[in-house]
């Protein structure tokens, strides 16, 4: 799949995986991506201390969106911003009128009641905003760093739970617009992401199959991150060469490991009929702009 | 200086603590092998455990006791997957006056809600469980695998924030106002209830104050409980062991673990960093990569990229590492290397024990 044509496809890409996966460089890859096809590009990161800024060799966001790569001929600007459950009830109350008693919920402790009350009112708060950005038409294609993996399936069930639990009422409303905001195809995809070992598959299979099946998501490609690029000549015997030892079981680590990540991505496509996009492991323990680029390059 | 045989050997609780995706239960489940090696009895609580890791310790499903691995050891291996729910209810039944205000309270939505969703209500349990286990007396060692979070270390607010939350101060403003400020309570009470309303609705709200209705009366126990879980947490006894993988972000999320463990005055036992590349002897990036740019076009030149490559890797990692090691001075650090191979049996935990002890 293009992945131009898929960025432009639906207005909100969602990304979503396990902690440790490289969900954020791939937010990250995708956004730069989606910019290089012209498009203007808006990521939202919503656990905070991501890192993501930095990928952009950018400060860290904030609530007001910030300038993460400048807009140039033929491609789109890529911007960031964060988005809270605290951001979102304090706008959410606001736009009901009720901002003198806001702060006072949130101070009093009030609001954790209330979000027990009903769970997955903070996240329908802040898919609420995304639904209004998305509606703004702040920007082409709005590309989300959603929780971790756990949290994704909670986090985008919350819609669905609360249209039971709350029968009426604005919040009722609310959940009502974002259910139909995260089943239509052509306004939302979900992209997942992995790395090509064990327990990350297992682990992607189950959120695809809960999200497809509990949520009616409609899921991109997924992504498998981290895969060790091919190098020819790693059977080659160094004889007696300087440091022969470390050359022989280096190579051997990395067809090892090469050889699982094959086994792993073949057994990913045999469980999940999803197209997949490959993106190289870096032998780098500092991402930055270059870095991104180069797996913006990668994707598709 | 501590080392983490000695923590195996001699401390009573070892939480493990970290972001997502570094590698806590299997730490966590390594800890307790160890203990058991070394002769103890020890007992791994985990959170969510990856399946084969789960099938391995016997967790095949949701078990709220511990459950025994037998093995080759002189000790006792046992392990338990925290069931939230079940451990709450377990809370409720022990502190009601009466099986009949337990049944009210299992019945009511809200707190079927709270019971599986509460943010906190994991954490909180997972001390109540520790607490539990530490005080049967069945165990020399408890380890603790703490939940993924969003936030460092909800772990040890949770008793805090629960008992806050049970002091339904919202119920009381709302149903019991105390007679000297009567008018205003009811005036702030009544706005306050307005938003909410308008917020989650009507039927959420009188779920609520029909729960803090059927709970009255056990506040008090689970207050006392919950101050002894507090006390377990940061009683200086109580060992913390930060795990990280030496990838930038995870570190940057470490060190500010660090940092808020030290501000609890819970200074950091032991650094446990998973997933750290090997270097394959001795040299050093820059000098590899020289090499391989003389290699290119000869038979070594696969060869001596390749090695290239994970040196300059440990390079990186390398450099990250001292920073966060610095950042827990005294505490030993441990490093556990990115293996050719998933870990999910005895064997493979047993592996990494050999390169922690």
């Amino acid at each position: 799949m293009d992945p131009a044509e898929f960025l432009r496809a639906s207005r909100v890409v969602i990304v979503a995986g396990k902690g440790g996966v490289g969900k954020t460089t791939v937010t990250a890859a995708l956004a730069r991506r989606a910019a290089q096809a012209g498009l203007t590009t808006l990521v939202v990161e919503l656990e905070g201390r991501s890192g993501l800024s930095e990928l952009f060799g950018q400060p860290a966001l904030g609530y007001e969106p910030s300038v993460l790569v400048p807009a140039a001929a033929g491609t789109g600007e890529v911007r960031g911003r964060t988005l809270t459950p605290d951001d979102a009830l304090h706008e959410y109350l606001e736009d009901h009128g009720l901002r003198r008693v806001s702060k006072r919920l949130v101070a009093s402790g009030a609001m954790d009641v209330v979000a027990t009350a009903a769970p997955g009112i903070r996240d329908i708060l802040v898919l609420g905003k995304v639904k209004q950005l998305e509606r703004a038409d702040v920007a082409d294609v709005l590309i989300i760093d959603a929780p971790a993996a756990g949290h994704a399936i909670t986090f985008l069930l919350s819609a669905r739970g609360l249209l039971d639990a709350v029968r009426v009422g604005p919040v009722h409303t609310q959940a009502a617009d974002v259910l139909e905001l995260l089943t239509d195809p052509d306004r939302c995809t979900v992209v997942l992401v992995t790395l090509p070992e064990e327990t990350p598959v297992n682990e992607l299979v189950e959120t695809a199959f809960a999200l497809e099946d509990r949520v009616g998501v409609s899921l991109g490609p997924v992504v498998v991150n981290g895969l060790y690029p091919t190098i020819e000549g790693l059977d080659v015997d160094p004889g007696d060469e300087p440091d022969a030892d470390a050359l022989r079981a280096a190579a051997a680590f990395r067809r090892a490991r090469t050889e699982q990540q094959e086994e792993q991505v073949a057994r990913l496509a045999e469980r999940l009929p999803l197209p997949q996009w490959h993106l190289p492991f870096l032998f780098e323990a500092d991402l930055g702009p270059a870095h991104v680029d180069e797996l913006a390059a990668a994707l598709g | 200086m501590t080392s983490l045989v000695e923590l195996v050997e001699d401390r009573r609780i070892i939480i493990c603590t970290g972001t997502g995706g570094v590698g806590k239960t299997t730490t966590a489940a390594v800890l307790a092998l160890e203990a058991a090696r070394r002769g103890r009895r020890a007992v791994v609580v985990t959170i969510d455990p990856a399946k084969r890791l789960a099938d391995t310790l016997g967790l095949g499903e949701l078990s709220n006791t511990p459950s025994r691995i037998e093995g080759d050891w002189p000790g006792e291996l046992w392990a338990l997957m925290l069931d939230t729910k079940t451990t709450f209810d377990e809370l409720i039944t022990a502190n009601a006056a009466d099986g009949a205000q337990a049944e009210r309270i299992f019945g009511n939505r809200f707190y079927r809600n709270i019971s599986g969703a509460l943010s906190g209500t994991q954490e909180y349990m997972a001390g109540e469980k520790l607490h539990e286990l530490h005080e049967s007396g069945r165990f020399d060692l408890v380890v603790v695998d703490t939940p993924p979070t969003r936030h460092a270390l909800d772990f040890l607010d949770a008793p805090a924030r629960l008992t806050r939350f049970l002091d339904h101060k919202l119920y009381r403003a709302l149903m019991a106002p105390t007679k000297a400020s009567l008018r205003v309570v009811n005036v702030a009470a009544s706005a306050v209830a307005k938003a909410i309303g308008r917020v989650v609705g009507g039927d959420a709200l009188e779920d609520g104050l029909d729960f803090f209705g059927a709970f009255e009366g056990m506040e008090q126990g689970f207050r006392d409980r919950a101050a002894r879980v507090q006390a377990l947490l940061t009683d200086p006894a109580t060992a913390y062991v930060l795990v990280a993988s030496p990838r930038a972000d995870t570190v940057a999320e470490a060190t500010y673990f660090a940092e808020r463990l030290e501000q609890s005055a819970l200074p950091v036992a032991a650094l446990v960093v998973n997933r750290v590349h090997p270097r394959f002897g001795k040299g050093l990036g820059p000098a590899a990569r020289k090499r391989a740019k003389a290699a290119v076009g000869s038979p070594l030149e696969g060869l001596t990229r390749n090695l290239a490559e994970f040196r300059t890797m440990a390079d990186g990692e390398e450099r990250h590492l001292v920073d966060l090691a610095e950042r827990v001075k005294p505490a030993p650090v441990a490093r556990v290397p990115f293996l050719p191979h998933d870990v999910h049996d005895l064997d493979t935990l047993a592996e990494i024990a050999s390169h922690l002890f």
